[in-house]
């Protein structure tokens, strides 16, 4: 969807300023809120796809005065709403009001160190053969869907160049939608600095992104 | 560690930022209570996600895969050729790290990472990313004015070296690879991973002078 965490190439935002000797965390909710995150994942009641579709689905105005944690914080109450796990009211009382969902899964304190090691690999089999091949020149297509799309506005339309074939990876654009993972082959595509911005930007500079080959086009 | 006890650290955050920061703590509170009288959590497995990720993970893992590449050229090629697995070699794999490309820089190409979409950055080897990191100021201009965005971090790479920005839009997890500094011959791999930065390893950093090292001064 064209939402408001689509930034690249957005301007009036302002210079970046970092924070020198940063903490982990600028308040105590921050780390619950990350910890929920990270917890409720780990049940499986969704996949980090969705989640990352619900924090898009924050209204644009709403997700841009929002901080970091406070936008996982929405996104999750979005999506224990919608997969039927608490009510909006419950989540505002911090009471259970109904009896609660069962979920496959509880990550267990003695789980957590070794789940996060194996992490979550999204590479799979392949069942086709690759549509490109290093070198080929490609366009990303133009295209505008109302789910979730890892295919950034600024580079649709624009031709690039296949610089590495990444393999075959789950497709966010259904894993997100909770359509099933349908991997397909991923690709590193080189786009010149120029062909995104226009004359003002430098020669030779390049901008790489990963695309999907549903993004893609033969130039 | 729980909830309860953290609260006297923020008392002074309260004073500054006023009711929507109590708001928000509240919120969170709420969602852990009734998470947890659902069941549907541990609130034992929640301090350990807290744990990990302030006290295990962090920046100092990859300056020790850096360090090892400046120091040994089979596994800096290794590096280079299956980044995932020479780092997964160092004891550093999972979450955030599951498809991992390390990226070269050279006199000739200053490599740099943003996620303009959310927030996709290599926890494996750096820990959980920085506030600017996730902001739109960076996610916004990284990709059409990175110059600018280097300023901004007091650098300027020669005028004949290119940049190349990589937007992480699928779940592969980048890592810069600076150049190794000038004047550090025959140092150990600890004091070279002492030179090598967080934001170095983004690429909107360089790695330190030897003798600006927190190592070099003891």
């Amino acid at each position: 969807m064209n939402g408001p965490h689509d930034l690249g190439g957005a301007q009036g935002f302002g210079a970046v300023v970092p924070e020198r000797d940063e903490p982990w965390f600028h308040a105590d909710w921050e780390r619950r809120a990350f910890a929920l995150v990270l917890a409720m994942g780990a049940t499986g009641a969704w996949n980090l796809d969705m989640s990352r579709y619900a924090r898009e689905r924050i209204p644009p105005a709403d997700y841009l005065a929002s901080t970091y944690y406070d936008i996982w914080r929405k996104g999750m109450e979005r999506l224990l709403v919608e997969q039927g796990l608490a009510t909006a009211e419950e989540i505002a009382g911090g009471r259970s009001a109904r009896t609660p969902a069962k979920l496959s899964r509880k990550a267990m304190a003695a789980d957590v160190l070794p789940a996060l090691a194996r992490g979550a690999p999204t590479e799979r089999e392949a069942v086709a053969p690759a549509r490109f091949k290093q070198g080929d020149a490609v366009r990303a297509r133009t295209m505008n869907p109302v789910g979730h799309t890892r295919l950034p506005r600024y580079v649709r339309g624009r031709n690039g160049r296949i610089a590495a074939i990444r393999g075959v990876h789950v497709f966010p654009d259904s894993n997100a939608m909770g359509h099933g993972e349908d991997p397909r082959w991923l690709y590193s595509v080189a786009f010149e600095a120029r062909e995104l911005w226009g004359e003002e930007a430098r020669a030779g500079d390049e901008i790489r992104i990963d695309l999907w080959e549903a993004y893609l086009e033969p130039v | 560690m729980s909830a309860h006890d953290h609260d006297h650290h923020h008392d002074h955050d309260r004073d500054h930022e006023g009711s929507h920061l109590d708001e928000v703590e509240l919120r969170v509170r709420a969602l852990e209570t009734l998470l947890t009288e659902k069941g549907y959590v541990d609130p034992a497995a929640l301090d350990v996600f807290i744990e990990t990720y302030e006290t295990k993970v962090g920046p100092r893992n990859g300056a020790k895969v850096v360090a090892r590449a400046w120091s040994d050229e089979t596994f800096r090629r290794w590096l280079f050729d299956d980044a995932t697995a020479a780092i997964a070699s160092l004891g550093f794999t999972g979450r955030q790290g599951e498809h991992m490309v390390a990226l070269e820089n050279t006199p000739d190409i200053h490599n740099m990472v943003v996620c303009t979409l959310c927030s996709c950055y290599p926890w494996t080897v750096l820990g959980l990313p920085p506030v600017w990191y996730k902001s739109p100021p960076y996610r916004s201009r990284a990709v059409i004015d990175p110059r600018g965005v280097l300023e901004d971090f007091g650098v300027a790479p020669p005028e004949a070296t290119k940049i190349r920005v990589w937007d992480s839009t699928a779940e592969v997890r980048y890592m810069v690879v600076p150049m190794r500094p000038d004047g550090t011959d025959g140092m150990s791999e600890d004091l070279l991973a002492d030179l090598v930065t967080r934001d170095s390893m983004i690429g909107t950093g360089l790695p330190l002078a030897p003798k600006a090292a927190p190592g070099m001064q003891k």
